[in-house]
């Protein structure tokens, strides 16, 4: 907690105290924590002089601020119409033979998280995936091997 | 057969020469400038088609001081992806679009709304922020141009949610009027345009307004942006003069098999086959330049699905006929598929999207109707069995 109160003082050094500073102190916090803790939604009320409430919700209402523990690498697979033509289905299935999860969870050691999301803007490239803020397109078995290994041997 | 489609590009042909346009236009007094915007038809090409030289006159006559320019790149509509083609390939002819706003409208500050998709463009586009500011020196243009990143809501592209998240609160659109020009962000005189507007500008300027405004139609005046994709060879964005019937395009983009074209992506229409020849692209249907084209191996109950699984999912939730009606569109042909429904059903259901245009807050629940009703019209059979 003594780092998160830490972050959200520099964050708050950063982007200001406005509550126009919200939204850029939340995105920060999520990158650095990859979800926002009801301690660190509680602290930024608290620097940003809102209440607790007014904190989530609005950071409930946007899908790229996580309420939800997640994990260091979170997986969206676009599920809009024309990458589901082209075969989401098999990249999710893929994803969760090879991380042993389901789409909505977070692989032990919270490590990986898989999620669904709208259209990512690569319609004519799909399926597509997004990992952090990188994104994958045209996507194979293979090709979805090769990614999420580099991605687990970083790890290590 | 002939087909009628004619190829441009304007807005991808290099965009080292927006200066030399920019120093012209700016020569011209800011009367000049906005009545040849008017003249050159041009629209915005975001989805509601406002004349742009229309909003930039409302906003440059508001008697405040400081007034806001935002670059709407949101592009959150289900099968567009034109605006990001724009910020990575002539980024330049967009800034230099928001530069030409300031001018006329005497705002000091500029943001671009970047979709949090598209964060991986933020150091790219910084560094033509930064080329930018330096260029505008020489010319005595002062706009500070700022990013500010999305985070993951379709809603937050419509311009009012856009400015509310901007403020730091949930994405709910406002009632409109008052519009953005006169009351925006944080209360002041706002122009809000979409990244192919902005960027359209410069052609306008190029061409002159007399020649932009012979491409298209009547309706619909100038080139236009397509982002095609689903079952097509030539999947990818295309500068295509607007004006073209469907059967054209489909004739050029479609892959020999097409059975229907959704245009104007998930908020327009979803037009079939026997419609073809009827149809010209640009009038009547959404601006945005979204189509995605279904071929005869596809499920049209599975589209609509998904069209209304991601109306569901993105509805903000603030009013009730949208946030209500968008679930019970989705619920109602599950049932009808399920057999649990009588067929007929689909007939109250098209009234329920009829009703949720009329009451519904925003363009979201108003325009749900729109691929609802031509998808269940024209494959009603596709639906029941
Ligand atoms: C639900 C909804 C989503 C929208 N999304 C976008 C968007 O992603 N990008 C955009 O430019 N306009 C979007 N619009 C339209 C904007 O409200 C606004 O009309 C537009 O940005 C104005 O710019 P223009 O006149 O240059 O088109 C959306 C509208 C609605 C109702
Ligand atoms: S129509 Fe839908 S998205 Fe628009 S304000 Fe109402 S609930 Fe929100």
């Amino acid at each position: 907690m003594v780092g998160t109160k830490e972050l959200i003082k520099n964050l708050s050094v950063k982007h200001g105290i406005e509550r126009k500073s919200l939204l850029p102190i939340l995105q920060d916090i999520v990158e650095k924590e990859n979800f926002l803790s009801n301690d660190s939604m509680i602290e930024v009320a608290r620097i940003l002089d809102i209440s607790a409430a007014e904190v989530y919700g609005t950071a409930s209402f946007f899908s790229f601020l996580d309420t939800e523990a997640r994990g260091k690498y979170k997986i969206r697979v676009c599920k809009s119409i024309t990458c589901d033509m082209k075969g989401k289905n098999e990249t999710i299935k893929c994803i969760e033979n090879i991380l042993k999860i389901k789409v909505g969870e977070t692989s032990k050691g919270g490590r990986f998280s898989l999620l669904e999301t709208n259209c990512l803007g690569w319609c004519h490239k799909g399926p597509v995936m997004l990992v952090n803020d990188e994104v994958y397109t045209e996507l194979t078995p293979e090709k979805i091997r090769e990614t999420l290994s580099e991605y687990i041997r970083e790890e290590k | 057969m002939t087909t009628h489609i004619n190829k441009l590009g304007y807005i991808f042909s290099k965009d080292c020469e927006c200066d030399d346009i920019l120093k012209n236009t700016l020569a011209k007094t800011k009367d000049e400038v906005v009545s040849e915007l008017i003249k050159s038809g041009l629209r915005g090409r975001g989805g509601a088609g406002f004349p742009i030289g229309l909003k930039w006159k409302f906003t440059a006559s508001q008697p405040e001081e400081v007034k806001y320019i935002i670059c709407n790149a949101d592009e959150g509509e289900p099968g567009t992806f034109k605006d990001r083609e724009i910020l990575t390939q002539v980024p330049k002819k967009v800034l230099r679009g928001m530069a030409l706003c300031a001018y006329v409208t005497g705002a000091k500050k500029g943001f671009i709304y970047l979709r949090g998709e598209y964060k991986y463009l933020v150091p790219h586009l910084q560094k033509n922020i930064d080329e930018f500011h330096e260029d505008m020196k020489k010319f005595n243009i002062d706009l500070n141009v700022e990013i500010f990143l999305g985070s993951g809501a379709y809603v937050c592209g419509e311009e009012t949610a856009l400015i509310e998240s901007m403020e730091g609160k949930r994405g709910e659109p406002r009632n409109k009027p008052p519009y953005p020009n006169q009351f925006g962000y944080l209360g002041k005189p706002t122009v809000v345009n979409n990244v192919e507007t902005l960027a359209s500008t410069m052609i306008v300027f190029r061409l002159g307004a007399d020649v932009y405004n012979n491409l298209g139609t009547k309706d619909q005046q100038g080139s236009k942006l397509f982002s095609i994709s689903g079952d097509s060879p030539k999947e990818g964005v295309h500068e295509i003069e607007l004006g073209m019937s469907v059967a054209d395009f489909v004739n050029e983009f479609g892959d020999g098999d097409t059975k229907a074209v959704q245009v104007g992506g998930v908020s327009g229409f979803c037009v079939p086959r026997k419609n073809f020849n009827k149809e010209i692209i640009g009038e009547g249907n959404t601006t945005g330049g979204s189509t995605m084209i279904f071929n005869s191996s596809r499920s049209m109950y599975n589209v609509l699905h998904n069209f209304l699984d991601f109306f569901a999912e993105e509805s903000c939730g603030q009013c009730t006929p949208c946030r209500v009606g968008c679930q019970q569109l989705l619920k109602g042909i599950e049932a009808v598929k399920a057999g649990e429904k009588s067929p007929k059903y689909l007939d109250q259901l098209i009234k329920l999207s009829k009703t949720m245009q009329i009451t519904s807050k925003c363009g979201l629940g108003q325009s749900v109707t729109n691929s609802f009703t031509s998808i269940v019209n024209n494959f009603r059979e596709e639906m029941i069995y």
